[in-house]
């Protein structure tokens, strides 16, 4: 019996939930943080050390998470690419520019608690040596965009941001950046150029890998808002025992946003792997089934970028909501969107 | 960034290593590095490997130029490079030689750099299909107004589409409509309709001229190229758009309209509104000169030249040009003329000639006024043009040939100096004859509005003292030139001279650079290139025949004036040579 | 034409343009500051803001032609998005749509931004406004609505003084 795996959303819904400091902290928050921060210096049998930041930047490799934005990309795998030799900053950008059609995911992270993403930004940046980051939000989230700035106010107050970060000698900055209606700036190097302030056309690749030559032609990681969060939980369970979470090459939890005419619209979050589009669409834990007298025409897996997926193609529909299975399909599966369209009316 | 100097110190090529890489299967070697845009050193791109291959790779956006956008997506091709197996060894087929893995996706060879055994295919029925796919996208909101525009026959659009066009649209829904006749500057129109948004005017004016002038406004298929609303784009530089347009949607105002480019004669000339010797194609058609365009010179002006040397031509067509030869106002023969001038010549006293060149004449021409000022033991000058100079390609230099009137010995360092002598002279009595070419030495009495249009307008006006009042004292004044002006109306003994598009000769650029240009169309009248009646002027005073064509003077000329020791006509080539100056 | 800046809103510009290393990334920023205030982003407001920024004005208005939030005009008072993408034209945008129009006299079939006579309400149909699971979901000014029926719009609509 498939069910819900509550790990990001575990308390956003929580009757009482709110999205101050005050209340995060009493679930815990910032521990991970703290926790991350205090990491010790191993030394190694051949004498070298071992810092912090590299330590948790193997426990994410370690965790398997990958990119919850779109491509599924192993988020290990992207900060290792990061060049780190140049002497240039480097830069973070958390990419809240939730677009893709289906998609409404970020928004209740963002909206119920935005503490959680901030805390698994500033574990990100402290792994990756940045000292400025940025939340870029599209612009039709103005609400979001005021929570995410009274959030960052918050955590600089109790000086978990900002200069010499609890004592530890790290200094972040992070702003939140607004978009103003543009699907395009999803794209992460679109993204980029529109926080330099140009139209925001995705760059050619090569040269202008981000990793590499990404904000002001600078070493830059642009992660998603859940895969940010993420992070938070790798540090606080370790990368192991996240890696449990899943299936062997898609681990943790993904946040599912169900919408189309099911009797039960709206995000669940579930291990990745542990339930089947069709459990998804009819248990009565997710989807609920289809409304009334509506039959099932198509369902459009990962946003309107994607396959559409028709009703005859039963295989399909009976897959496990897997991002590397299905990847292995010609079959674009990012943000596990299902929409569900009918015919008006069985005749 | 100056578009001329950049080439002259490229780095040496012995510190780059060498790929080997197959183009269509023809395997070359390549540097690893070429000069971008920039002329810096960055990593060789399919593009470059292809032209160095001489295989063809249709495009828009990219330029060699301009800094690589790679939107237009027409440079796709396809590419493979050698498979490795798990040991990241090369994987070797049955007949030794590298397995090859084809990229599954196309690249745009604008932007891809090369790797060491990378195989580039540009001519597969895939590449071909995208090229046709890439066009018609292109085309879909095209006017395909080809008869009235004044891109067709050298436009991008055509070209590709005789190679990759579809005999028919599949398009049948309604085209987006574009603002038309859009007034960008004052010397540019653009047709929103017929751009494809390759952005190479935006990149040139930016990265350049200096000038971020263009963009695109609006969204998706309502792009459009723009200024700012109620500005203009009016640099110096504008009309270069007009040239990398690679459509008809930036067009000159002075030239749409006027001529189909495929009637045009194309002469290779040198723009001589400055020192800088900006190399030019001139179009003429039928003793009408339509445009001048820039000709690639890597050693000067890069790709580009200055809107003020393009325009810079009307003159050569005024209906008032001197077209007869004039003793004390009536008309004469050339022979008869030269036959008095040489006899007047021989009878002035030692050191009662001076000669006044122009840095506008010719080496050549210098060069025989020299030798007609060492056989009088004349005093001689030339006047300076000083004016405003830029970052990219103008001169303060408003002569074209200042350094050839210095190499041949008509003025010195610093040109203008000898002209209050002469003036003096000409007061003293000392100074009978002289010989004033291509110059209007009262000028200075003239206001600024009567200046001839051949005046640059960010010239100089020189104060030097020989006005009309001390012209009058001469025995003798022998003038030579190209427009009626003061002088011209005081010359005892008149000779009409010719633009440089109607002859032939050579300048010697601010820089040192010694470059020819050709004829283009026919001299007004009775007009002679200089170089041509001096030749007799100078036989008919020395009593040595010259040489009668072009080639053998500069020959002659090269091996007396030092700086040109060793050049010939035939070996300065289209681009010219460089001297020590 | 006199354009002017507000001291407070000057300072609020020069506060956000110290978050970036480089002053042009603070365009979008200025121009959302700019047109909160003004309620839309005129000419003038373009160049002193190019100015500010070391920008030429083509810089500021390529983006402003560019993201559809900005307004190139003063709209009405009030601002209604409606979301006119898949989820939310299965779950009924385009009725909501028609009936927004019809209650305050506009073209039902216009998906572009109308302005109501008295400037008070101004209309569009957007794209996905990420509240799919919720349809149909429109926006009044900075507030979003999920779930909105006709007789909810009624409420929204009549909420705004």
């Amino acid at each position: 019996m498939a069910q819900e795996y509550k790990l990001i959303l575990k308390h956003a819904d929580e009757p009482g939930y709110t999205p101050d400091i005050e209340c995060y902290l009493r679930h815990g928050g910032y521990d991970s943080l703290r926790k991350a921060l205090t990491v010790p210096v191993v030394e190694l049998s051949d004498g070298k050390k071992k810092s912090a930041q590299e330590q948790i930047r193997e426990d994410v490799m370690k965790s398997g998470l990958r990119g919850r934005g779109g491509a599924g990309f192993s988020c290990g795998l992207k900060w290792s690419f990061v060049d780190r030799r140049s002497g240039k900053p480097i830069y973070l950008i958390c990419n809240a520019d939730e677009s893709e059609p289906g998609t409404f995911k970020d928004r209740q992270i963002i909206h119920k608690d935005p503490h959680q993403l901030i805390e698994g930004m500033i574990i990100s940046c402290f792994a990756n040596d940045v000292k400025l980051a940025y939340i870029y939000i599209r612009g039709e989230m103005p609400k979001g965009a005021k929570i995410l700035n009274q959030a960052l106010k918050e955590a600089r107050a109790k000086n978990l941001l900002g200069k010499n970060i609890l004592g530890t000698g790290y200094d972040l900055e992070i702003h939140v950046h607004r978009g103003a209606g543009a699907y395009i700036c999803g794209e992460e190097t679109g993204l980029i150029e529109s926080l330099e302030g140009k139209r925001p056309y995705p760059r050619i690749k090569p040269p202008y890998f981000p990793a590499v030559l990404g904000l002001y032609m600078c070493p830059t990681i642009v992660n998603n808002v859940e895969t940010l969060c993420n992070v938070k939980h790798i540090v606080g369970m370790g990368g192991a025992e996240f890696a449990k979470l899943g299936t062997p090459n898609n681990t943790g939890t993904r946040i599912v946003s169900l919408s189309g005419q099911v009797k039960r619209p709206g995000y669940y979050e579930i291990e990745v792997g542990k339930a089947t589009l069709g459990q998804l669409i009819h248990d009565p834990e997710f989807g609920g089934g289809l409304l009334d007298g509506r039959k099932l025409k198509a369902v459009i897996p990962g946003g309107s970028s994607s396959k559409v997926l028709k009703a005859g193609e039963k295989f399909k529909l009976k897959r496990k909501v897997d991002g590397k299975d299905v990847e292995e399909r010609p079959i674009f599966l990012i943000f596990l969107m299902i929409s569900i369209r009918f015919s008006k009316r069985a005749p | 960034m100056s578009a001329a100097t950049k080439t002259d110190n490229n780095p040496a090529p012995t510190a780059i290593e060498m790929i080997k890489v197959k183009v269509d299967g023809r395997e070359l070697e390549v540097p690893r590095l070429s000069p971008d845009w920039q002329g810096k050193l960055a990593p060789t791109t399919m593009i470059q490997v292809c032209e160095a291959a001489k295989q063809d790779v249709p495009h828009y956006c990219y330029h060699p130029k301009l800094p690589v956008a790679g939107n237009c997506r027409m440079c796709l091709v396809e590419f493979g490079t050698p498979a490795l197996g798990p040991d990241r060894k090369p994987l070797l087929n049955a007949d030794g030689t590298a397995r090859i893995a084809k990229s599954p996706r196309p690249a745009i060879a604008c932007a891809t750099p090369v790797s060491p055994g990378m195989e580039i295919y540009t001519s597969t029925p895939g590449v071909k299909q995208m090229r046709e796919g890439v066009l018609e996208s292109l085309l879909i909101n095209h006017p395909l107004d080809c008869p009235i525009c004044d891109q067709a026959g050298e436009c991008k659009l055509q070209e590709y589409s005789v190679d990759y066009g579809q005999s028919g649209s599949r398009f049948v829904e309604a085209k987006v409509h574009k603002p038309k006749s859009v007034d960008l500057g004052p010397r540019i129109m653009l047709d929103a309709e017929r751009c494809i948004l390759c952005t190479r005017c935006i990149r040139f004016t930016k990265d350049i001229a200096g000038d971020d002038k263009l963009g695109i406004v609006n969204r998706g298929s309502y792009n459009t190229i723009s200024t700012f609303p109620g500005t203009a784009f009016d640099n110096n530089y504008t009309l270069n758009t007009v040239d990398i347009c690679p459509v008809g949607a930036l067009t000159s105002k002075d030239f749409r309209f006027q001529m189909r480019v495929w009637f045009l004669k194309d002469t290779k000339s040198i723009c001589t509104s400055c020192g800088t010797g900006c190399n030019v194609h001139i179009g003429s058609r039928e003793e009408k000169i339509y445009r001048y365009t820039p000709r690639e010179n890597e050693a000067v002006n890069g790709h580009w030249m200055c809107d003020e040397g393009r325009l810079n031509y009307k003159w050569i067509q005024r209906t008032d040009r001197l077209r007869d030869v004039l003793v004390h106002g009536c008309k004469s023969s050339w022979g008869e003329a030269l036959r008095e001038i040489a006899h007047k010549l021989k009878q002035a006293p030692p050191g009662s000639v001076a000669i006044i060149g122009s840095a506008r004449q010719t080496n050549e021409e210098l060069w025989l006024l020299s030798r007609l000022k060492s056989r009088f033991g004349a005093i001689s000058d030339s006047f300076p043009r000083d004016g405003q100079p830029d970052k990219l390609l103008v001169s303060a230099d408003k002569n074209p040939n200042s350094n050839g009137a210095r190499l041949t010995g008509i003025s010195f360092t610093e040109a203008g100096i000898n002209l209050a002598k002469i003036a003096d002279g000409i007061q003293g009595g000392v100074i009978k004859t002289l010989l004033v070419f291509g110059e209007n030495v009262v000028k200075r009495a003239v206001s600024p509005a009567a200046l001839s249009e051949k005046e640059t307008t960010t010239e100089a006006i020189e104060v030097h003292g020989i006005t009309a009042d001390v012209l009058a004292k001469l025995e003798t004044l022998i003038v030579s030139d190209i427009l009626p002006n003061e002088t011209t109306r005081l010359a005892h003994y008149l000779l009409p001279g010719c633009a440089h598009a109607e002859k032939r000769g050579s300048f010697t650029s601010t820089k040192g650079r010694v470059q020819k240009f050709m004829q283009a169309v026919e001299p007004a009248g009775d007009a002679r290139p200089e170089w041509d009646f001096l030749q007799d002027l100078v036989c008919n005073v020395t009593g040595k025949e010259g040489f009668h064509s072009i080639e053998g003077l500069f020959n002659e000329m090269a091996k007396s004036v030092p700086a040109f020791n060793g050049l010939t006509w035939a070996g300065l080539g289209e681009t010219g040579v460089s001297v020590k100056i | 034409m006199s354009f002017s800046i507000p001291a407070g809103l000057e300072a609020e510009i020069d506060e956000l343009i110290t978050h970036y290393p480089v002053r042009r990334s603070a365009s979008l920023m200025l121009l959302h500051a700019i047109q909160e205030h003004f309620g839309w982003v005129s000419p003038e407001a373009v160049q002193w803001t190019a100015a500010k920024l070391g920008l030429e004005p083509i810089n500021v208005h390529e983006l402003l032609t560019f993201y559809p939030m900005f307004r190139q005009a003063a709209p009405g008072r009030h601002q209604i998005k409606v979301c006119r993408t898949l989820s939310c034209a299965l779950g009924g945008s385009h009725a909501l749509h028609r009936h927004v129009c019809e209650r305050l006299g506009l073209d039902a079939g216009a998906h572009g931004l109308q302005t109501t006579k008295d400037g008070k309400f101004s209309v569009e149909f957007v794209e996905c406004l990420a509240g799919c699971g919720s349809a149909p979901v429109m926006m009044c000014g900075d507030d979003f609505h999920e779930g909105v029926s006709g007789k909810k719009a009624d409420e929204i609509l009549g909420g705004c003084k």
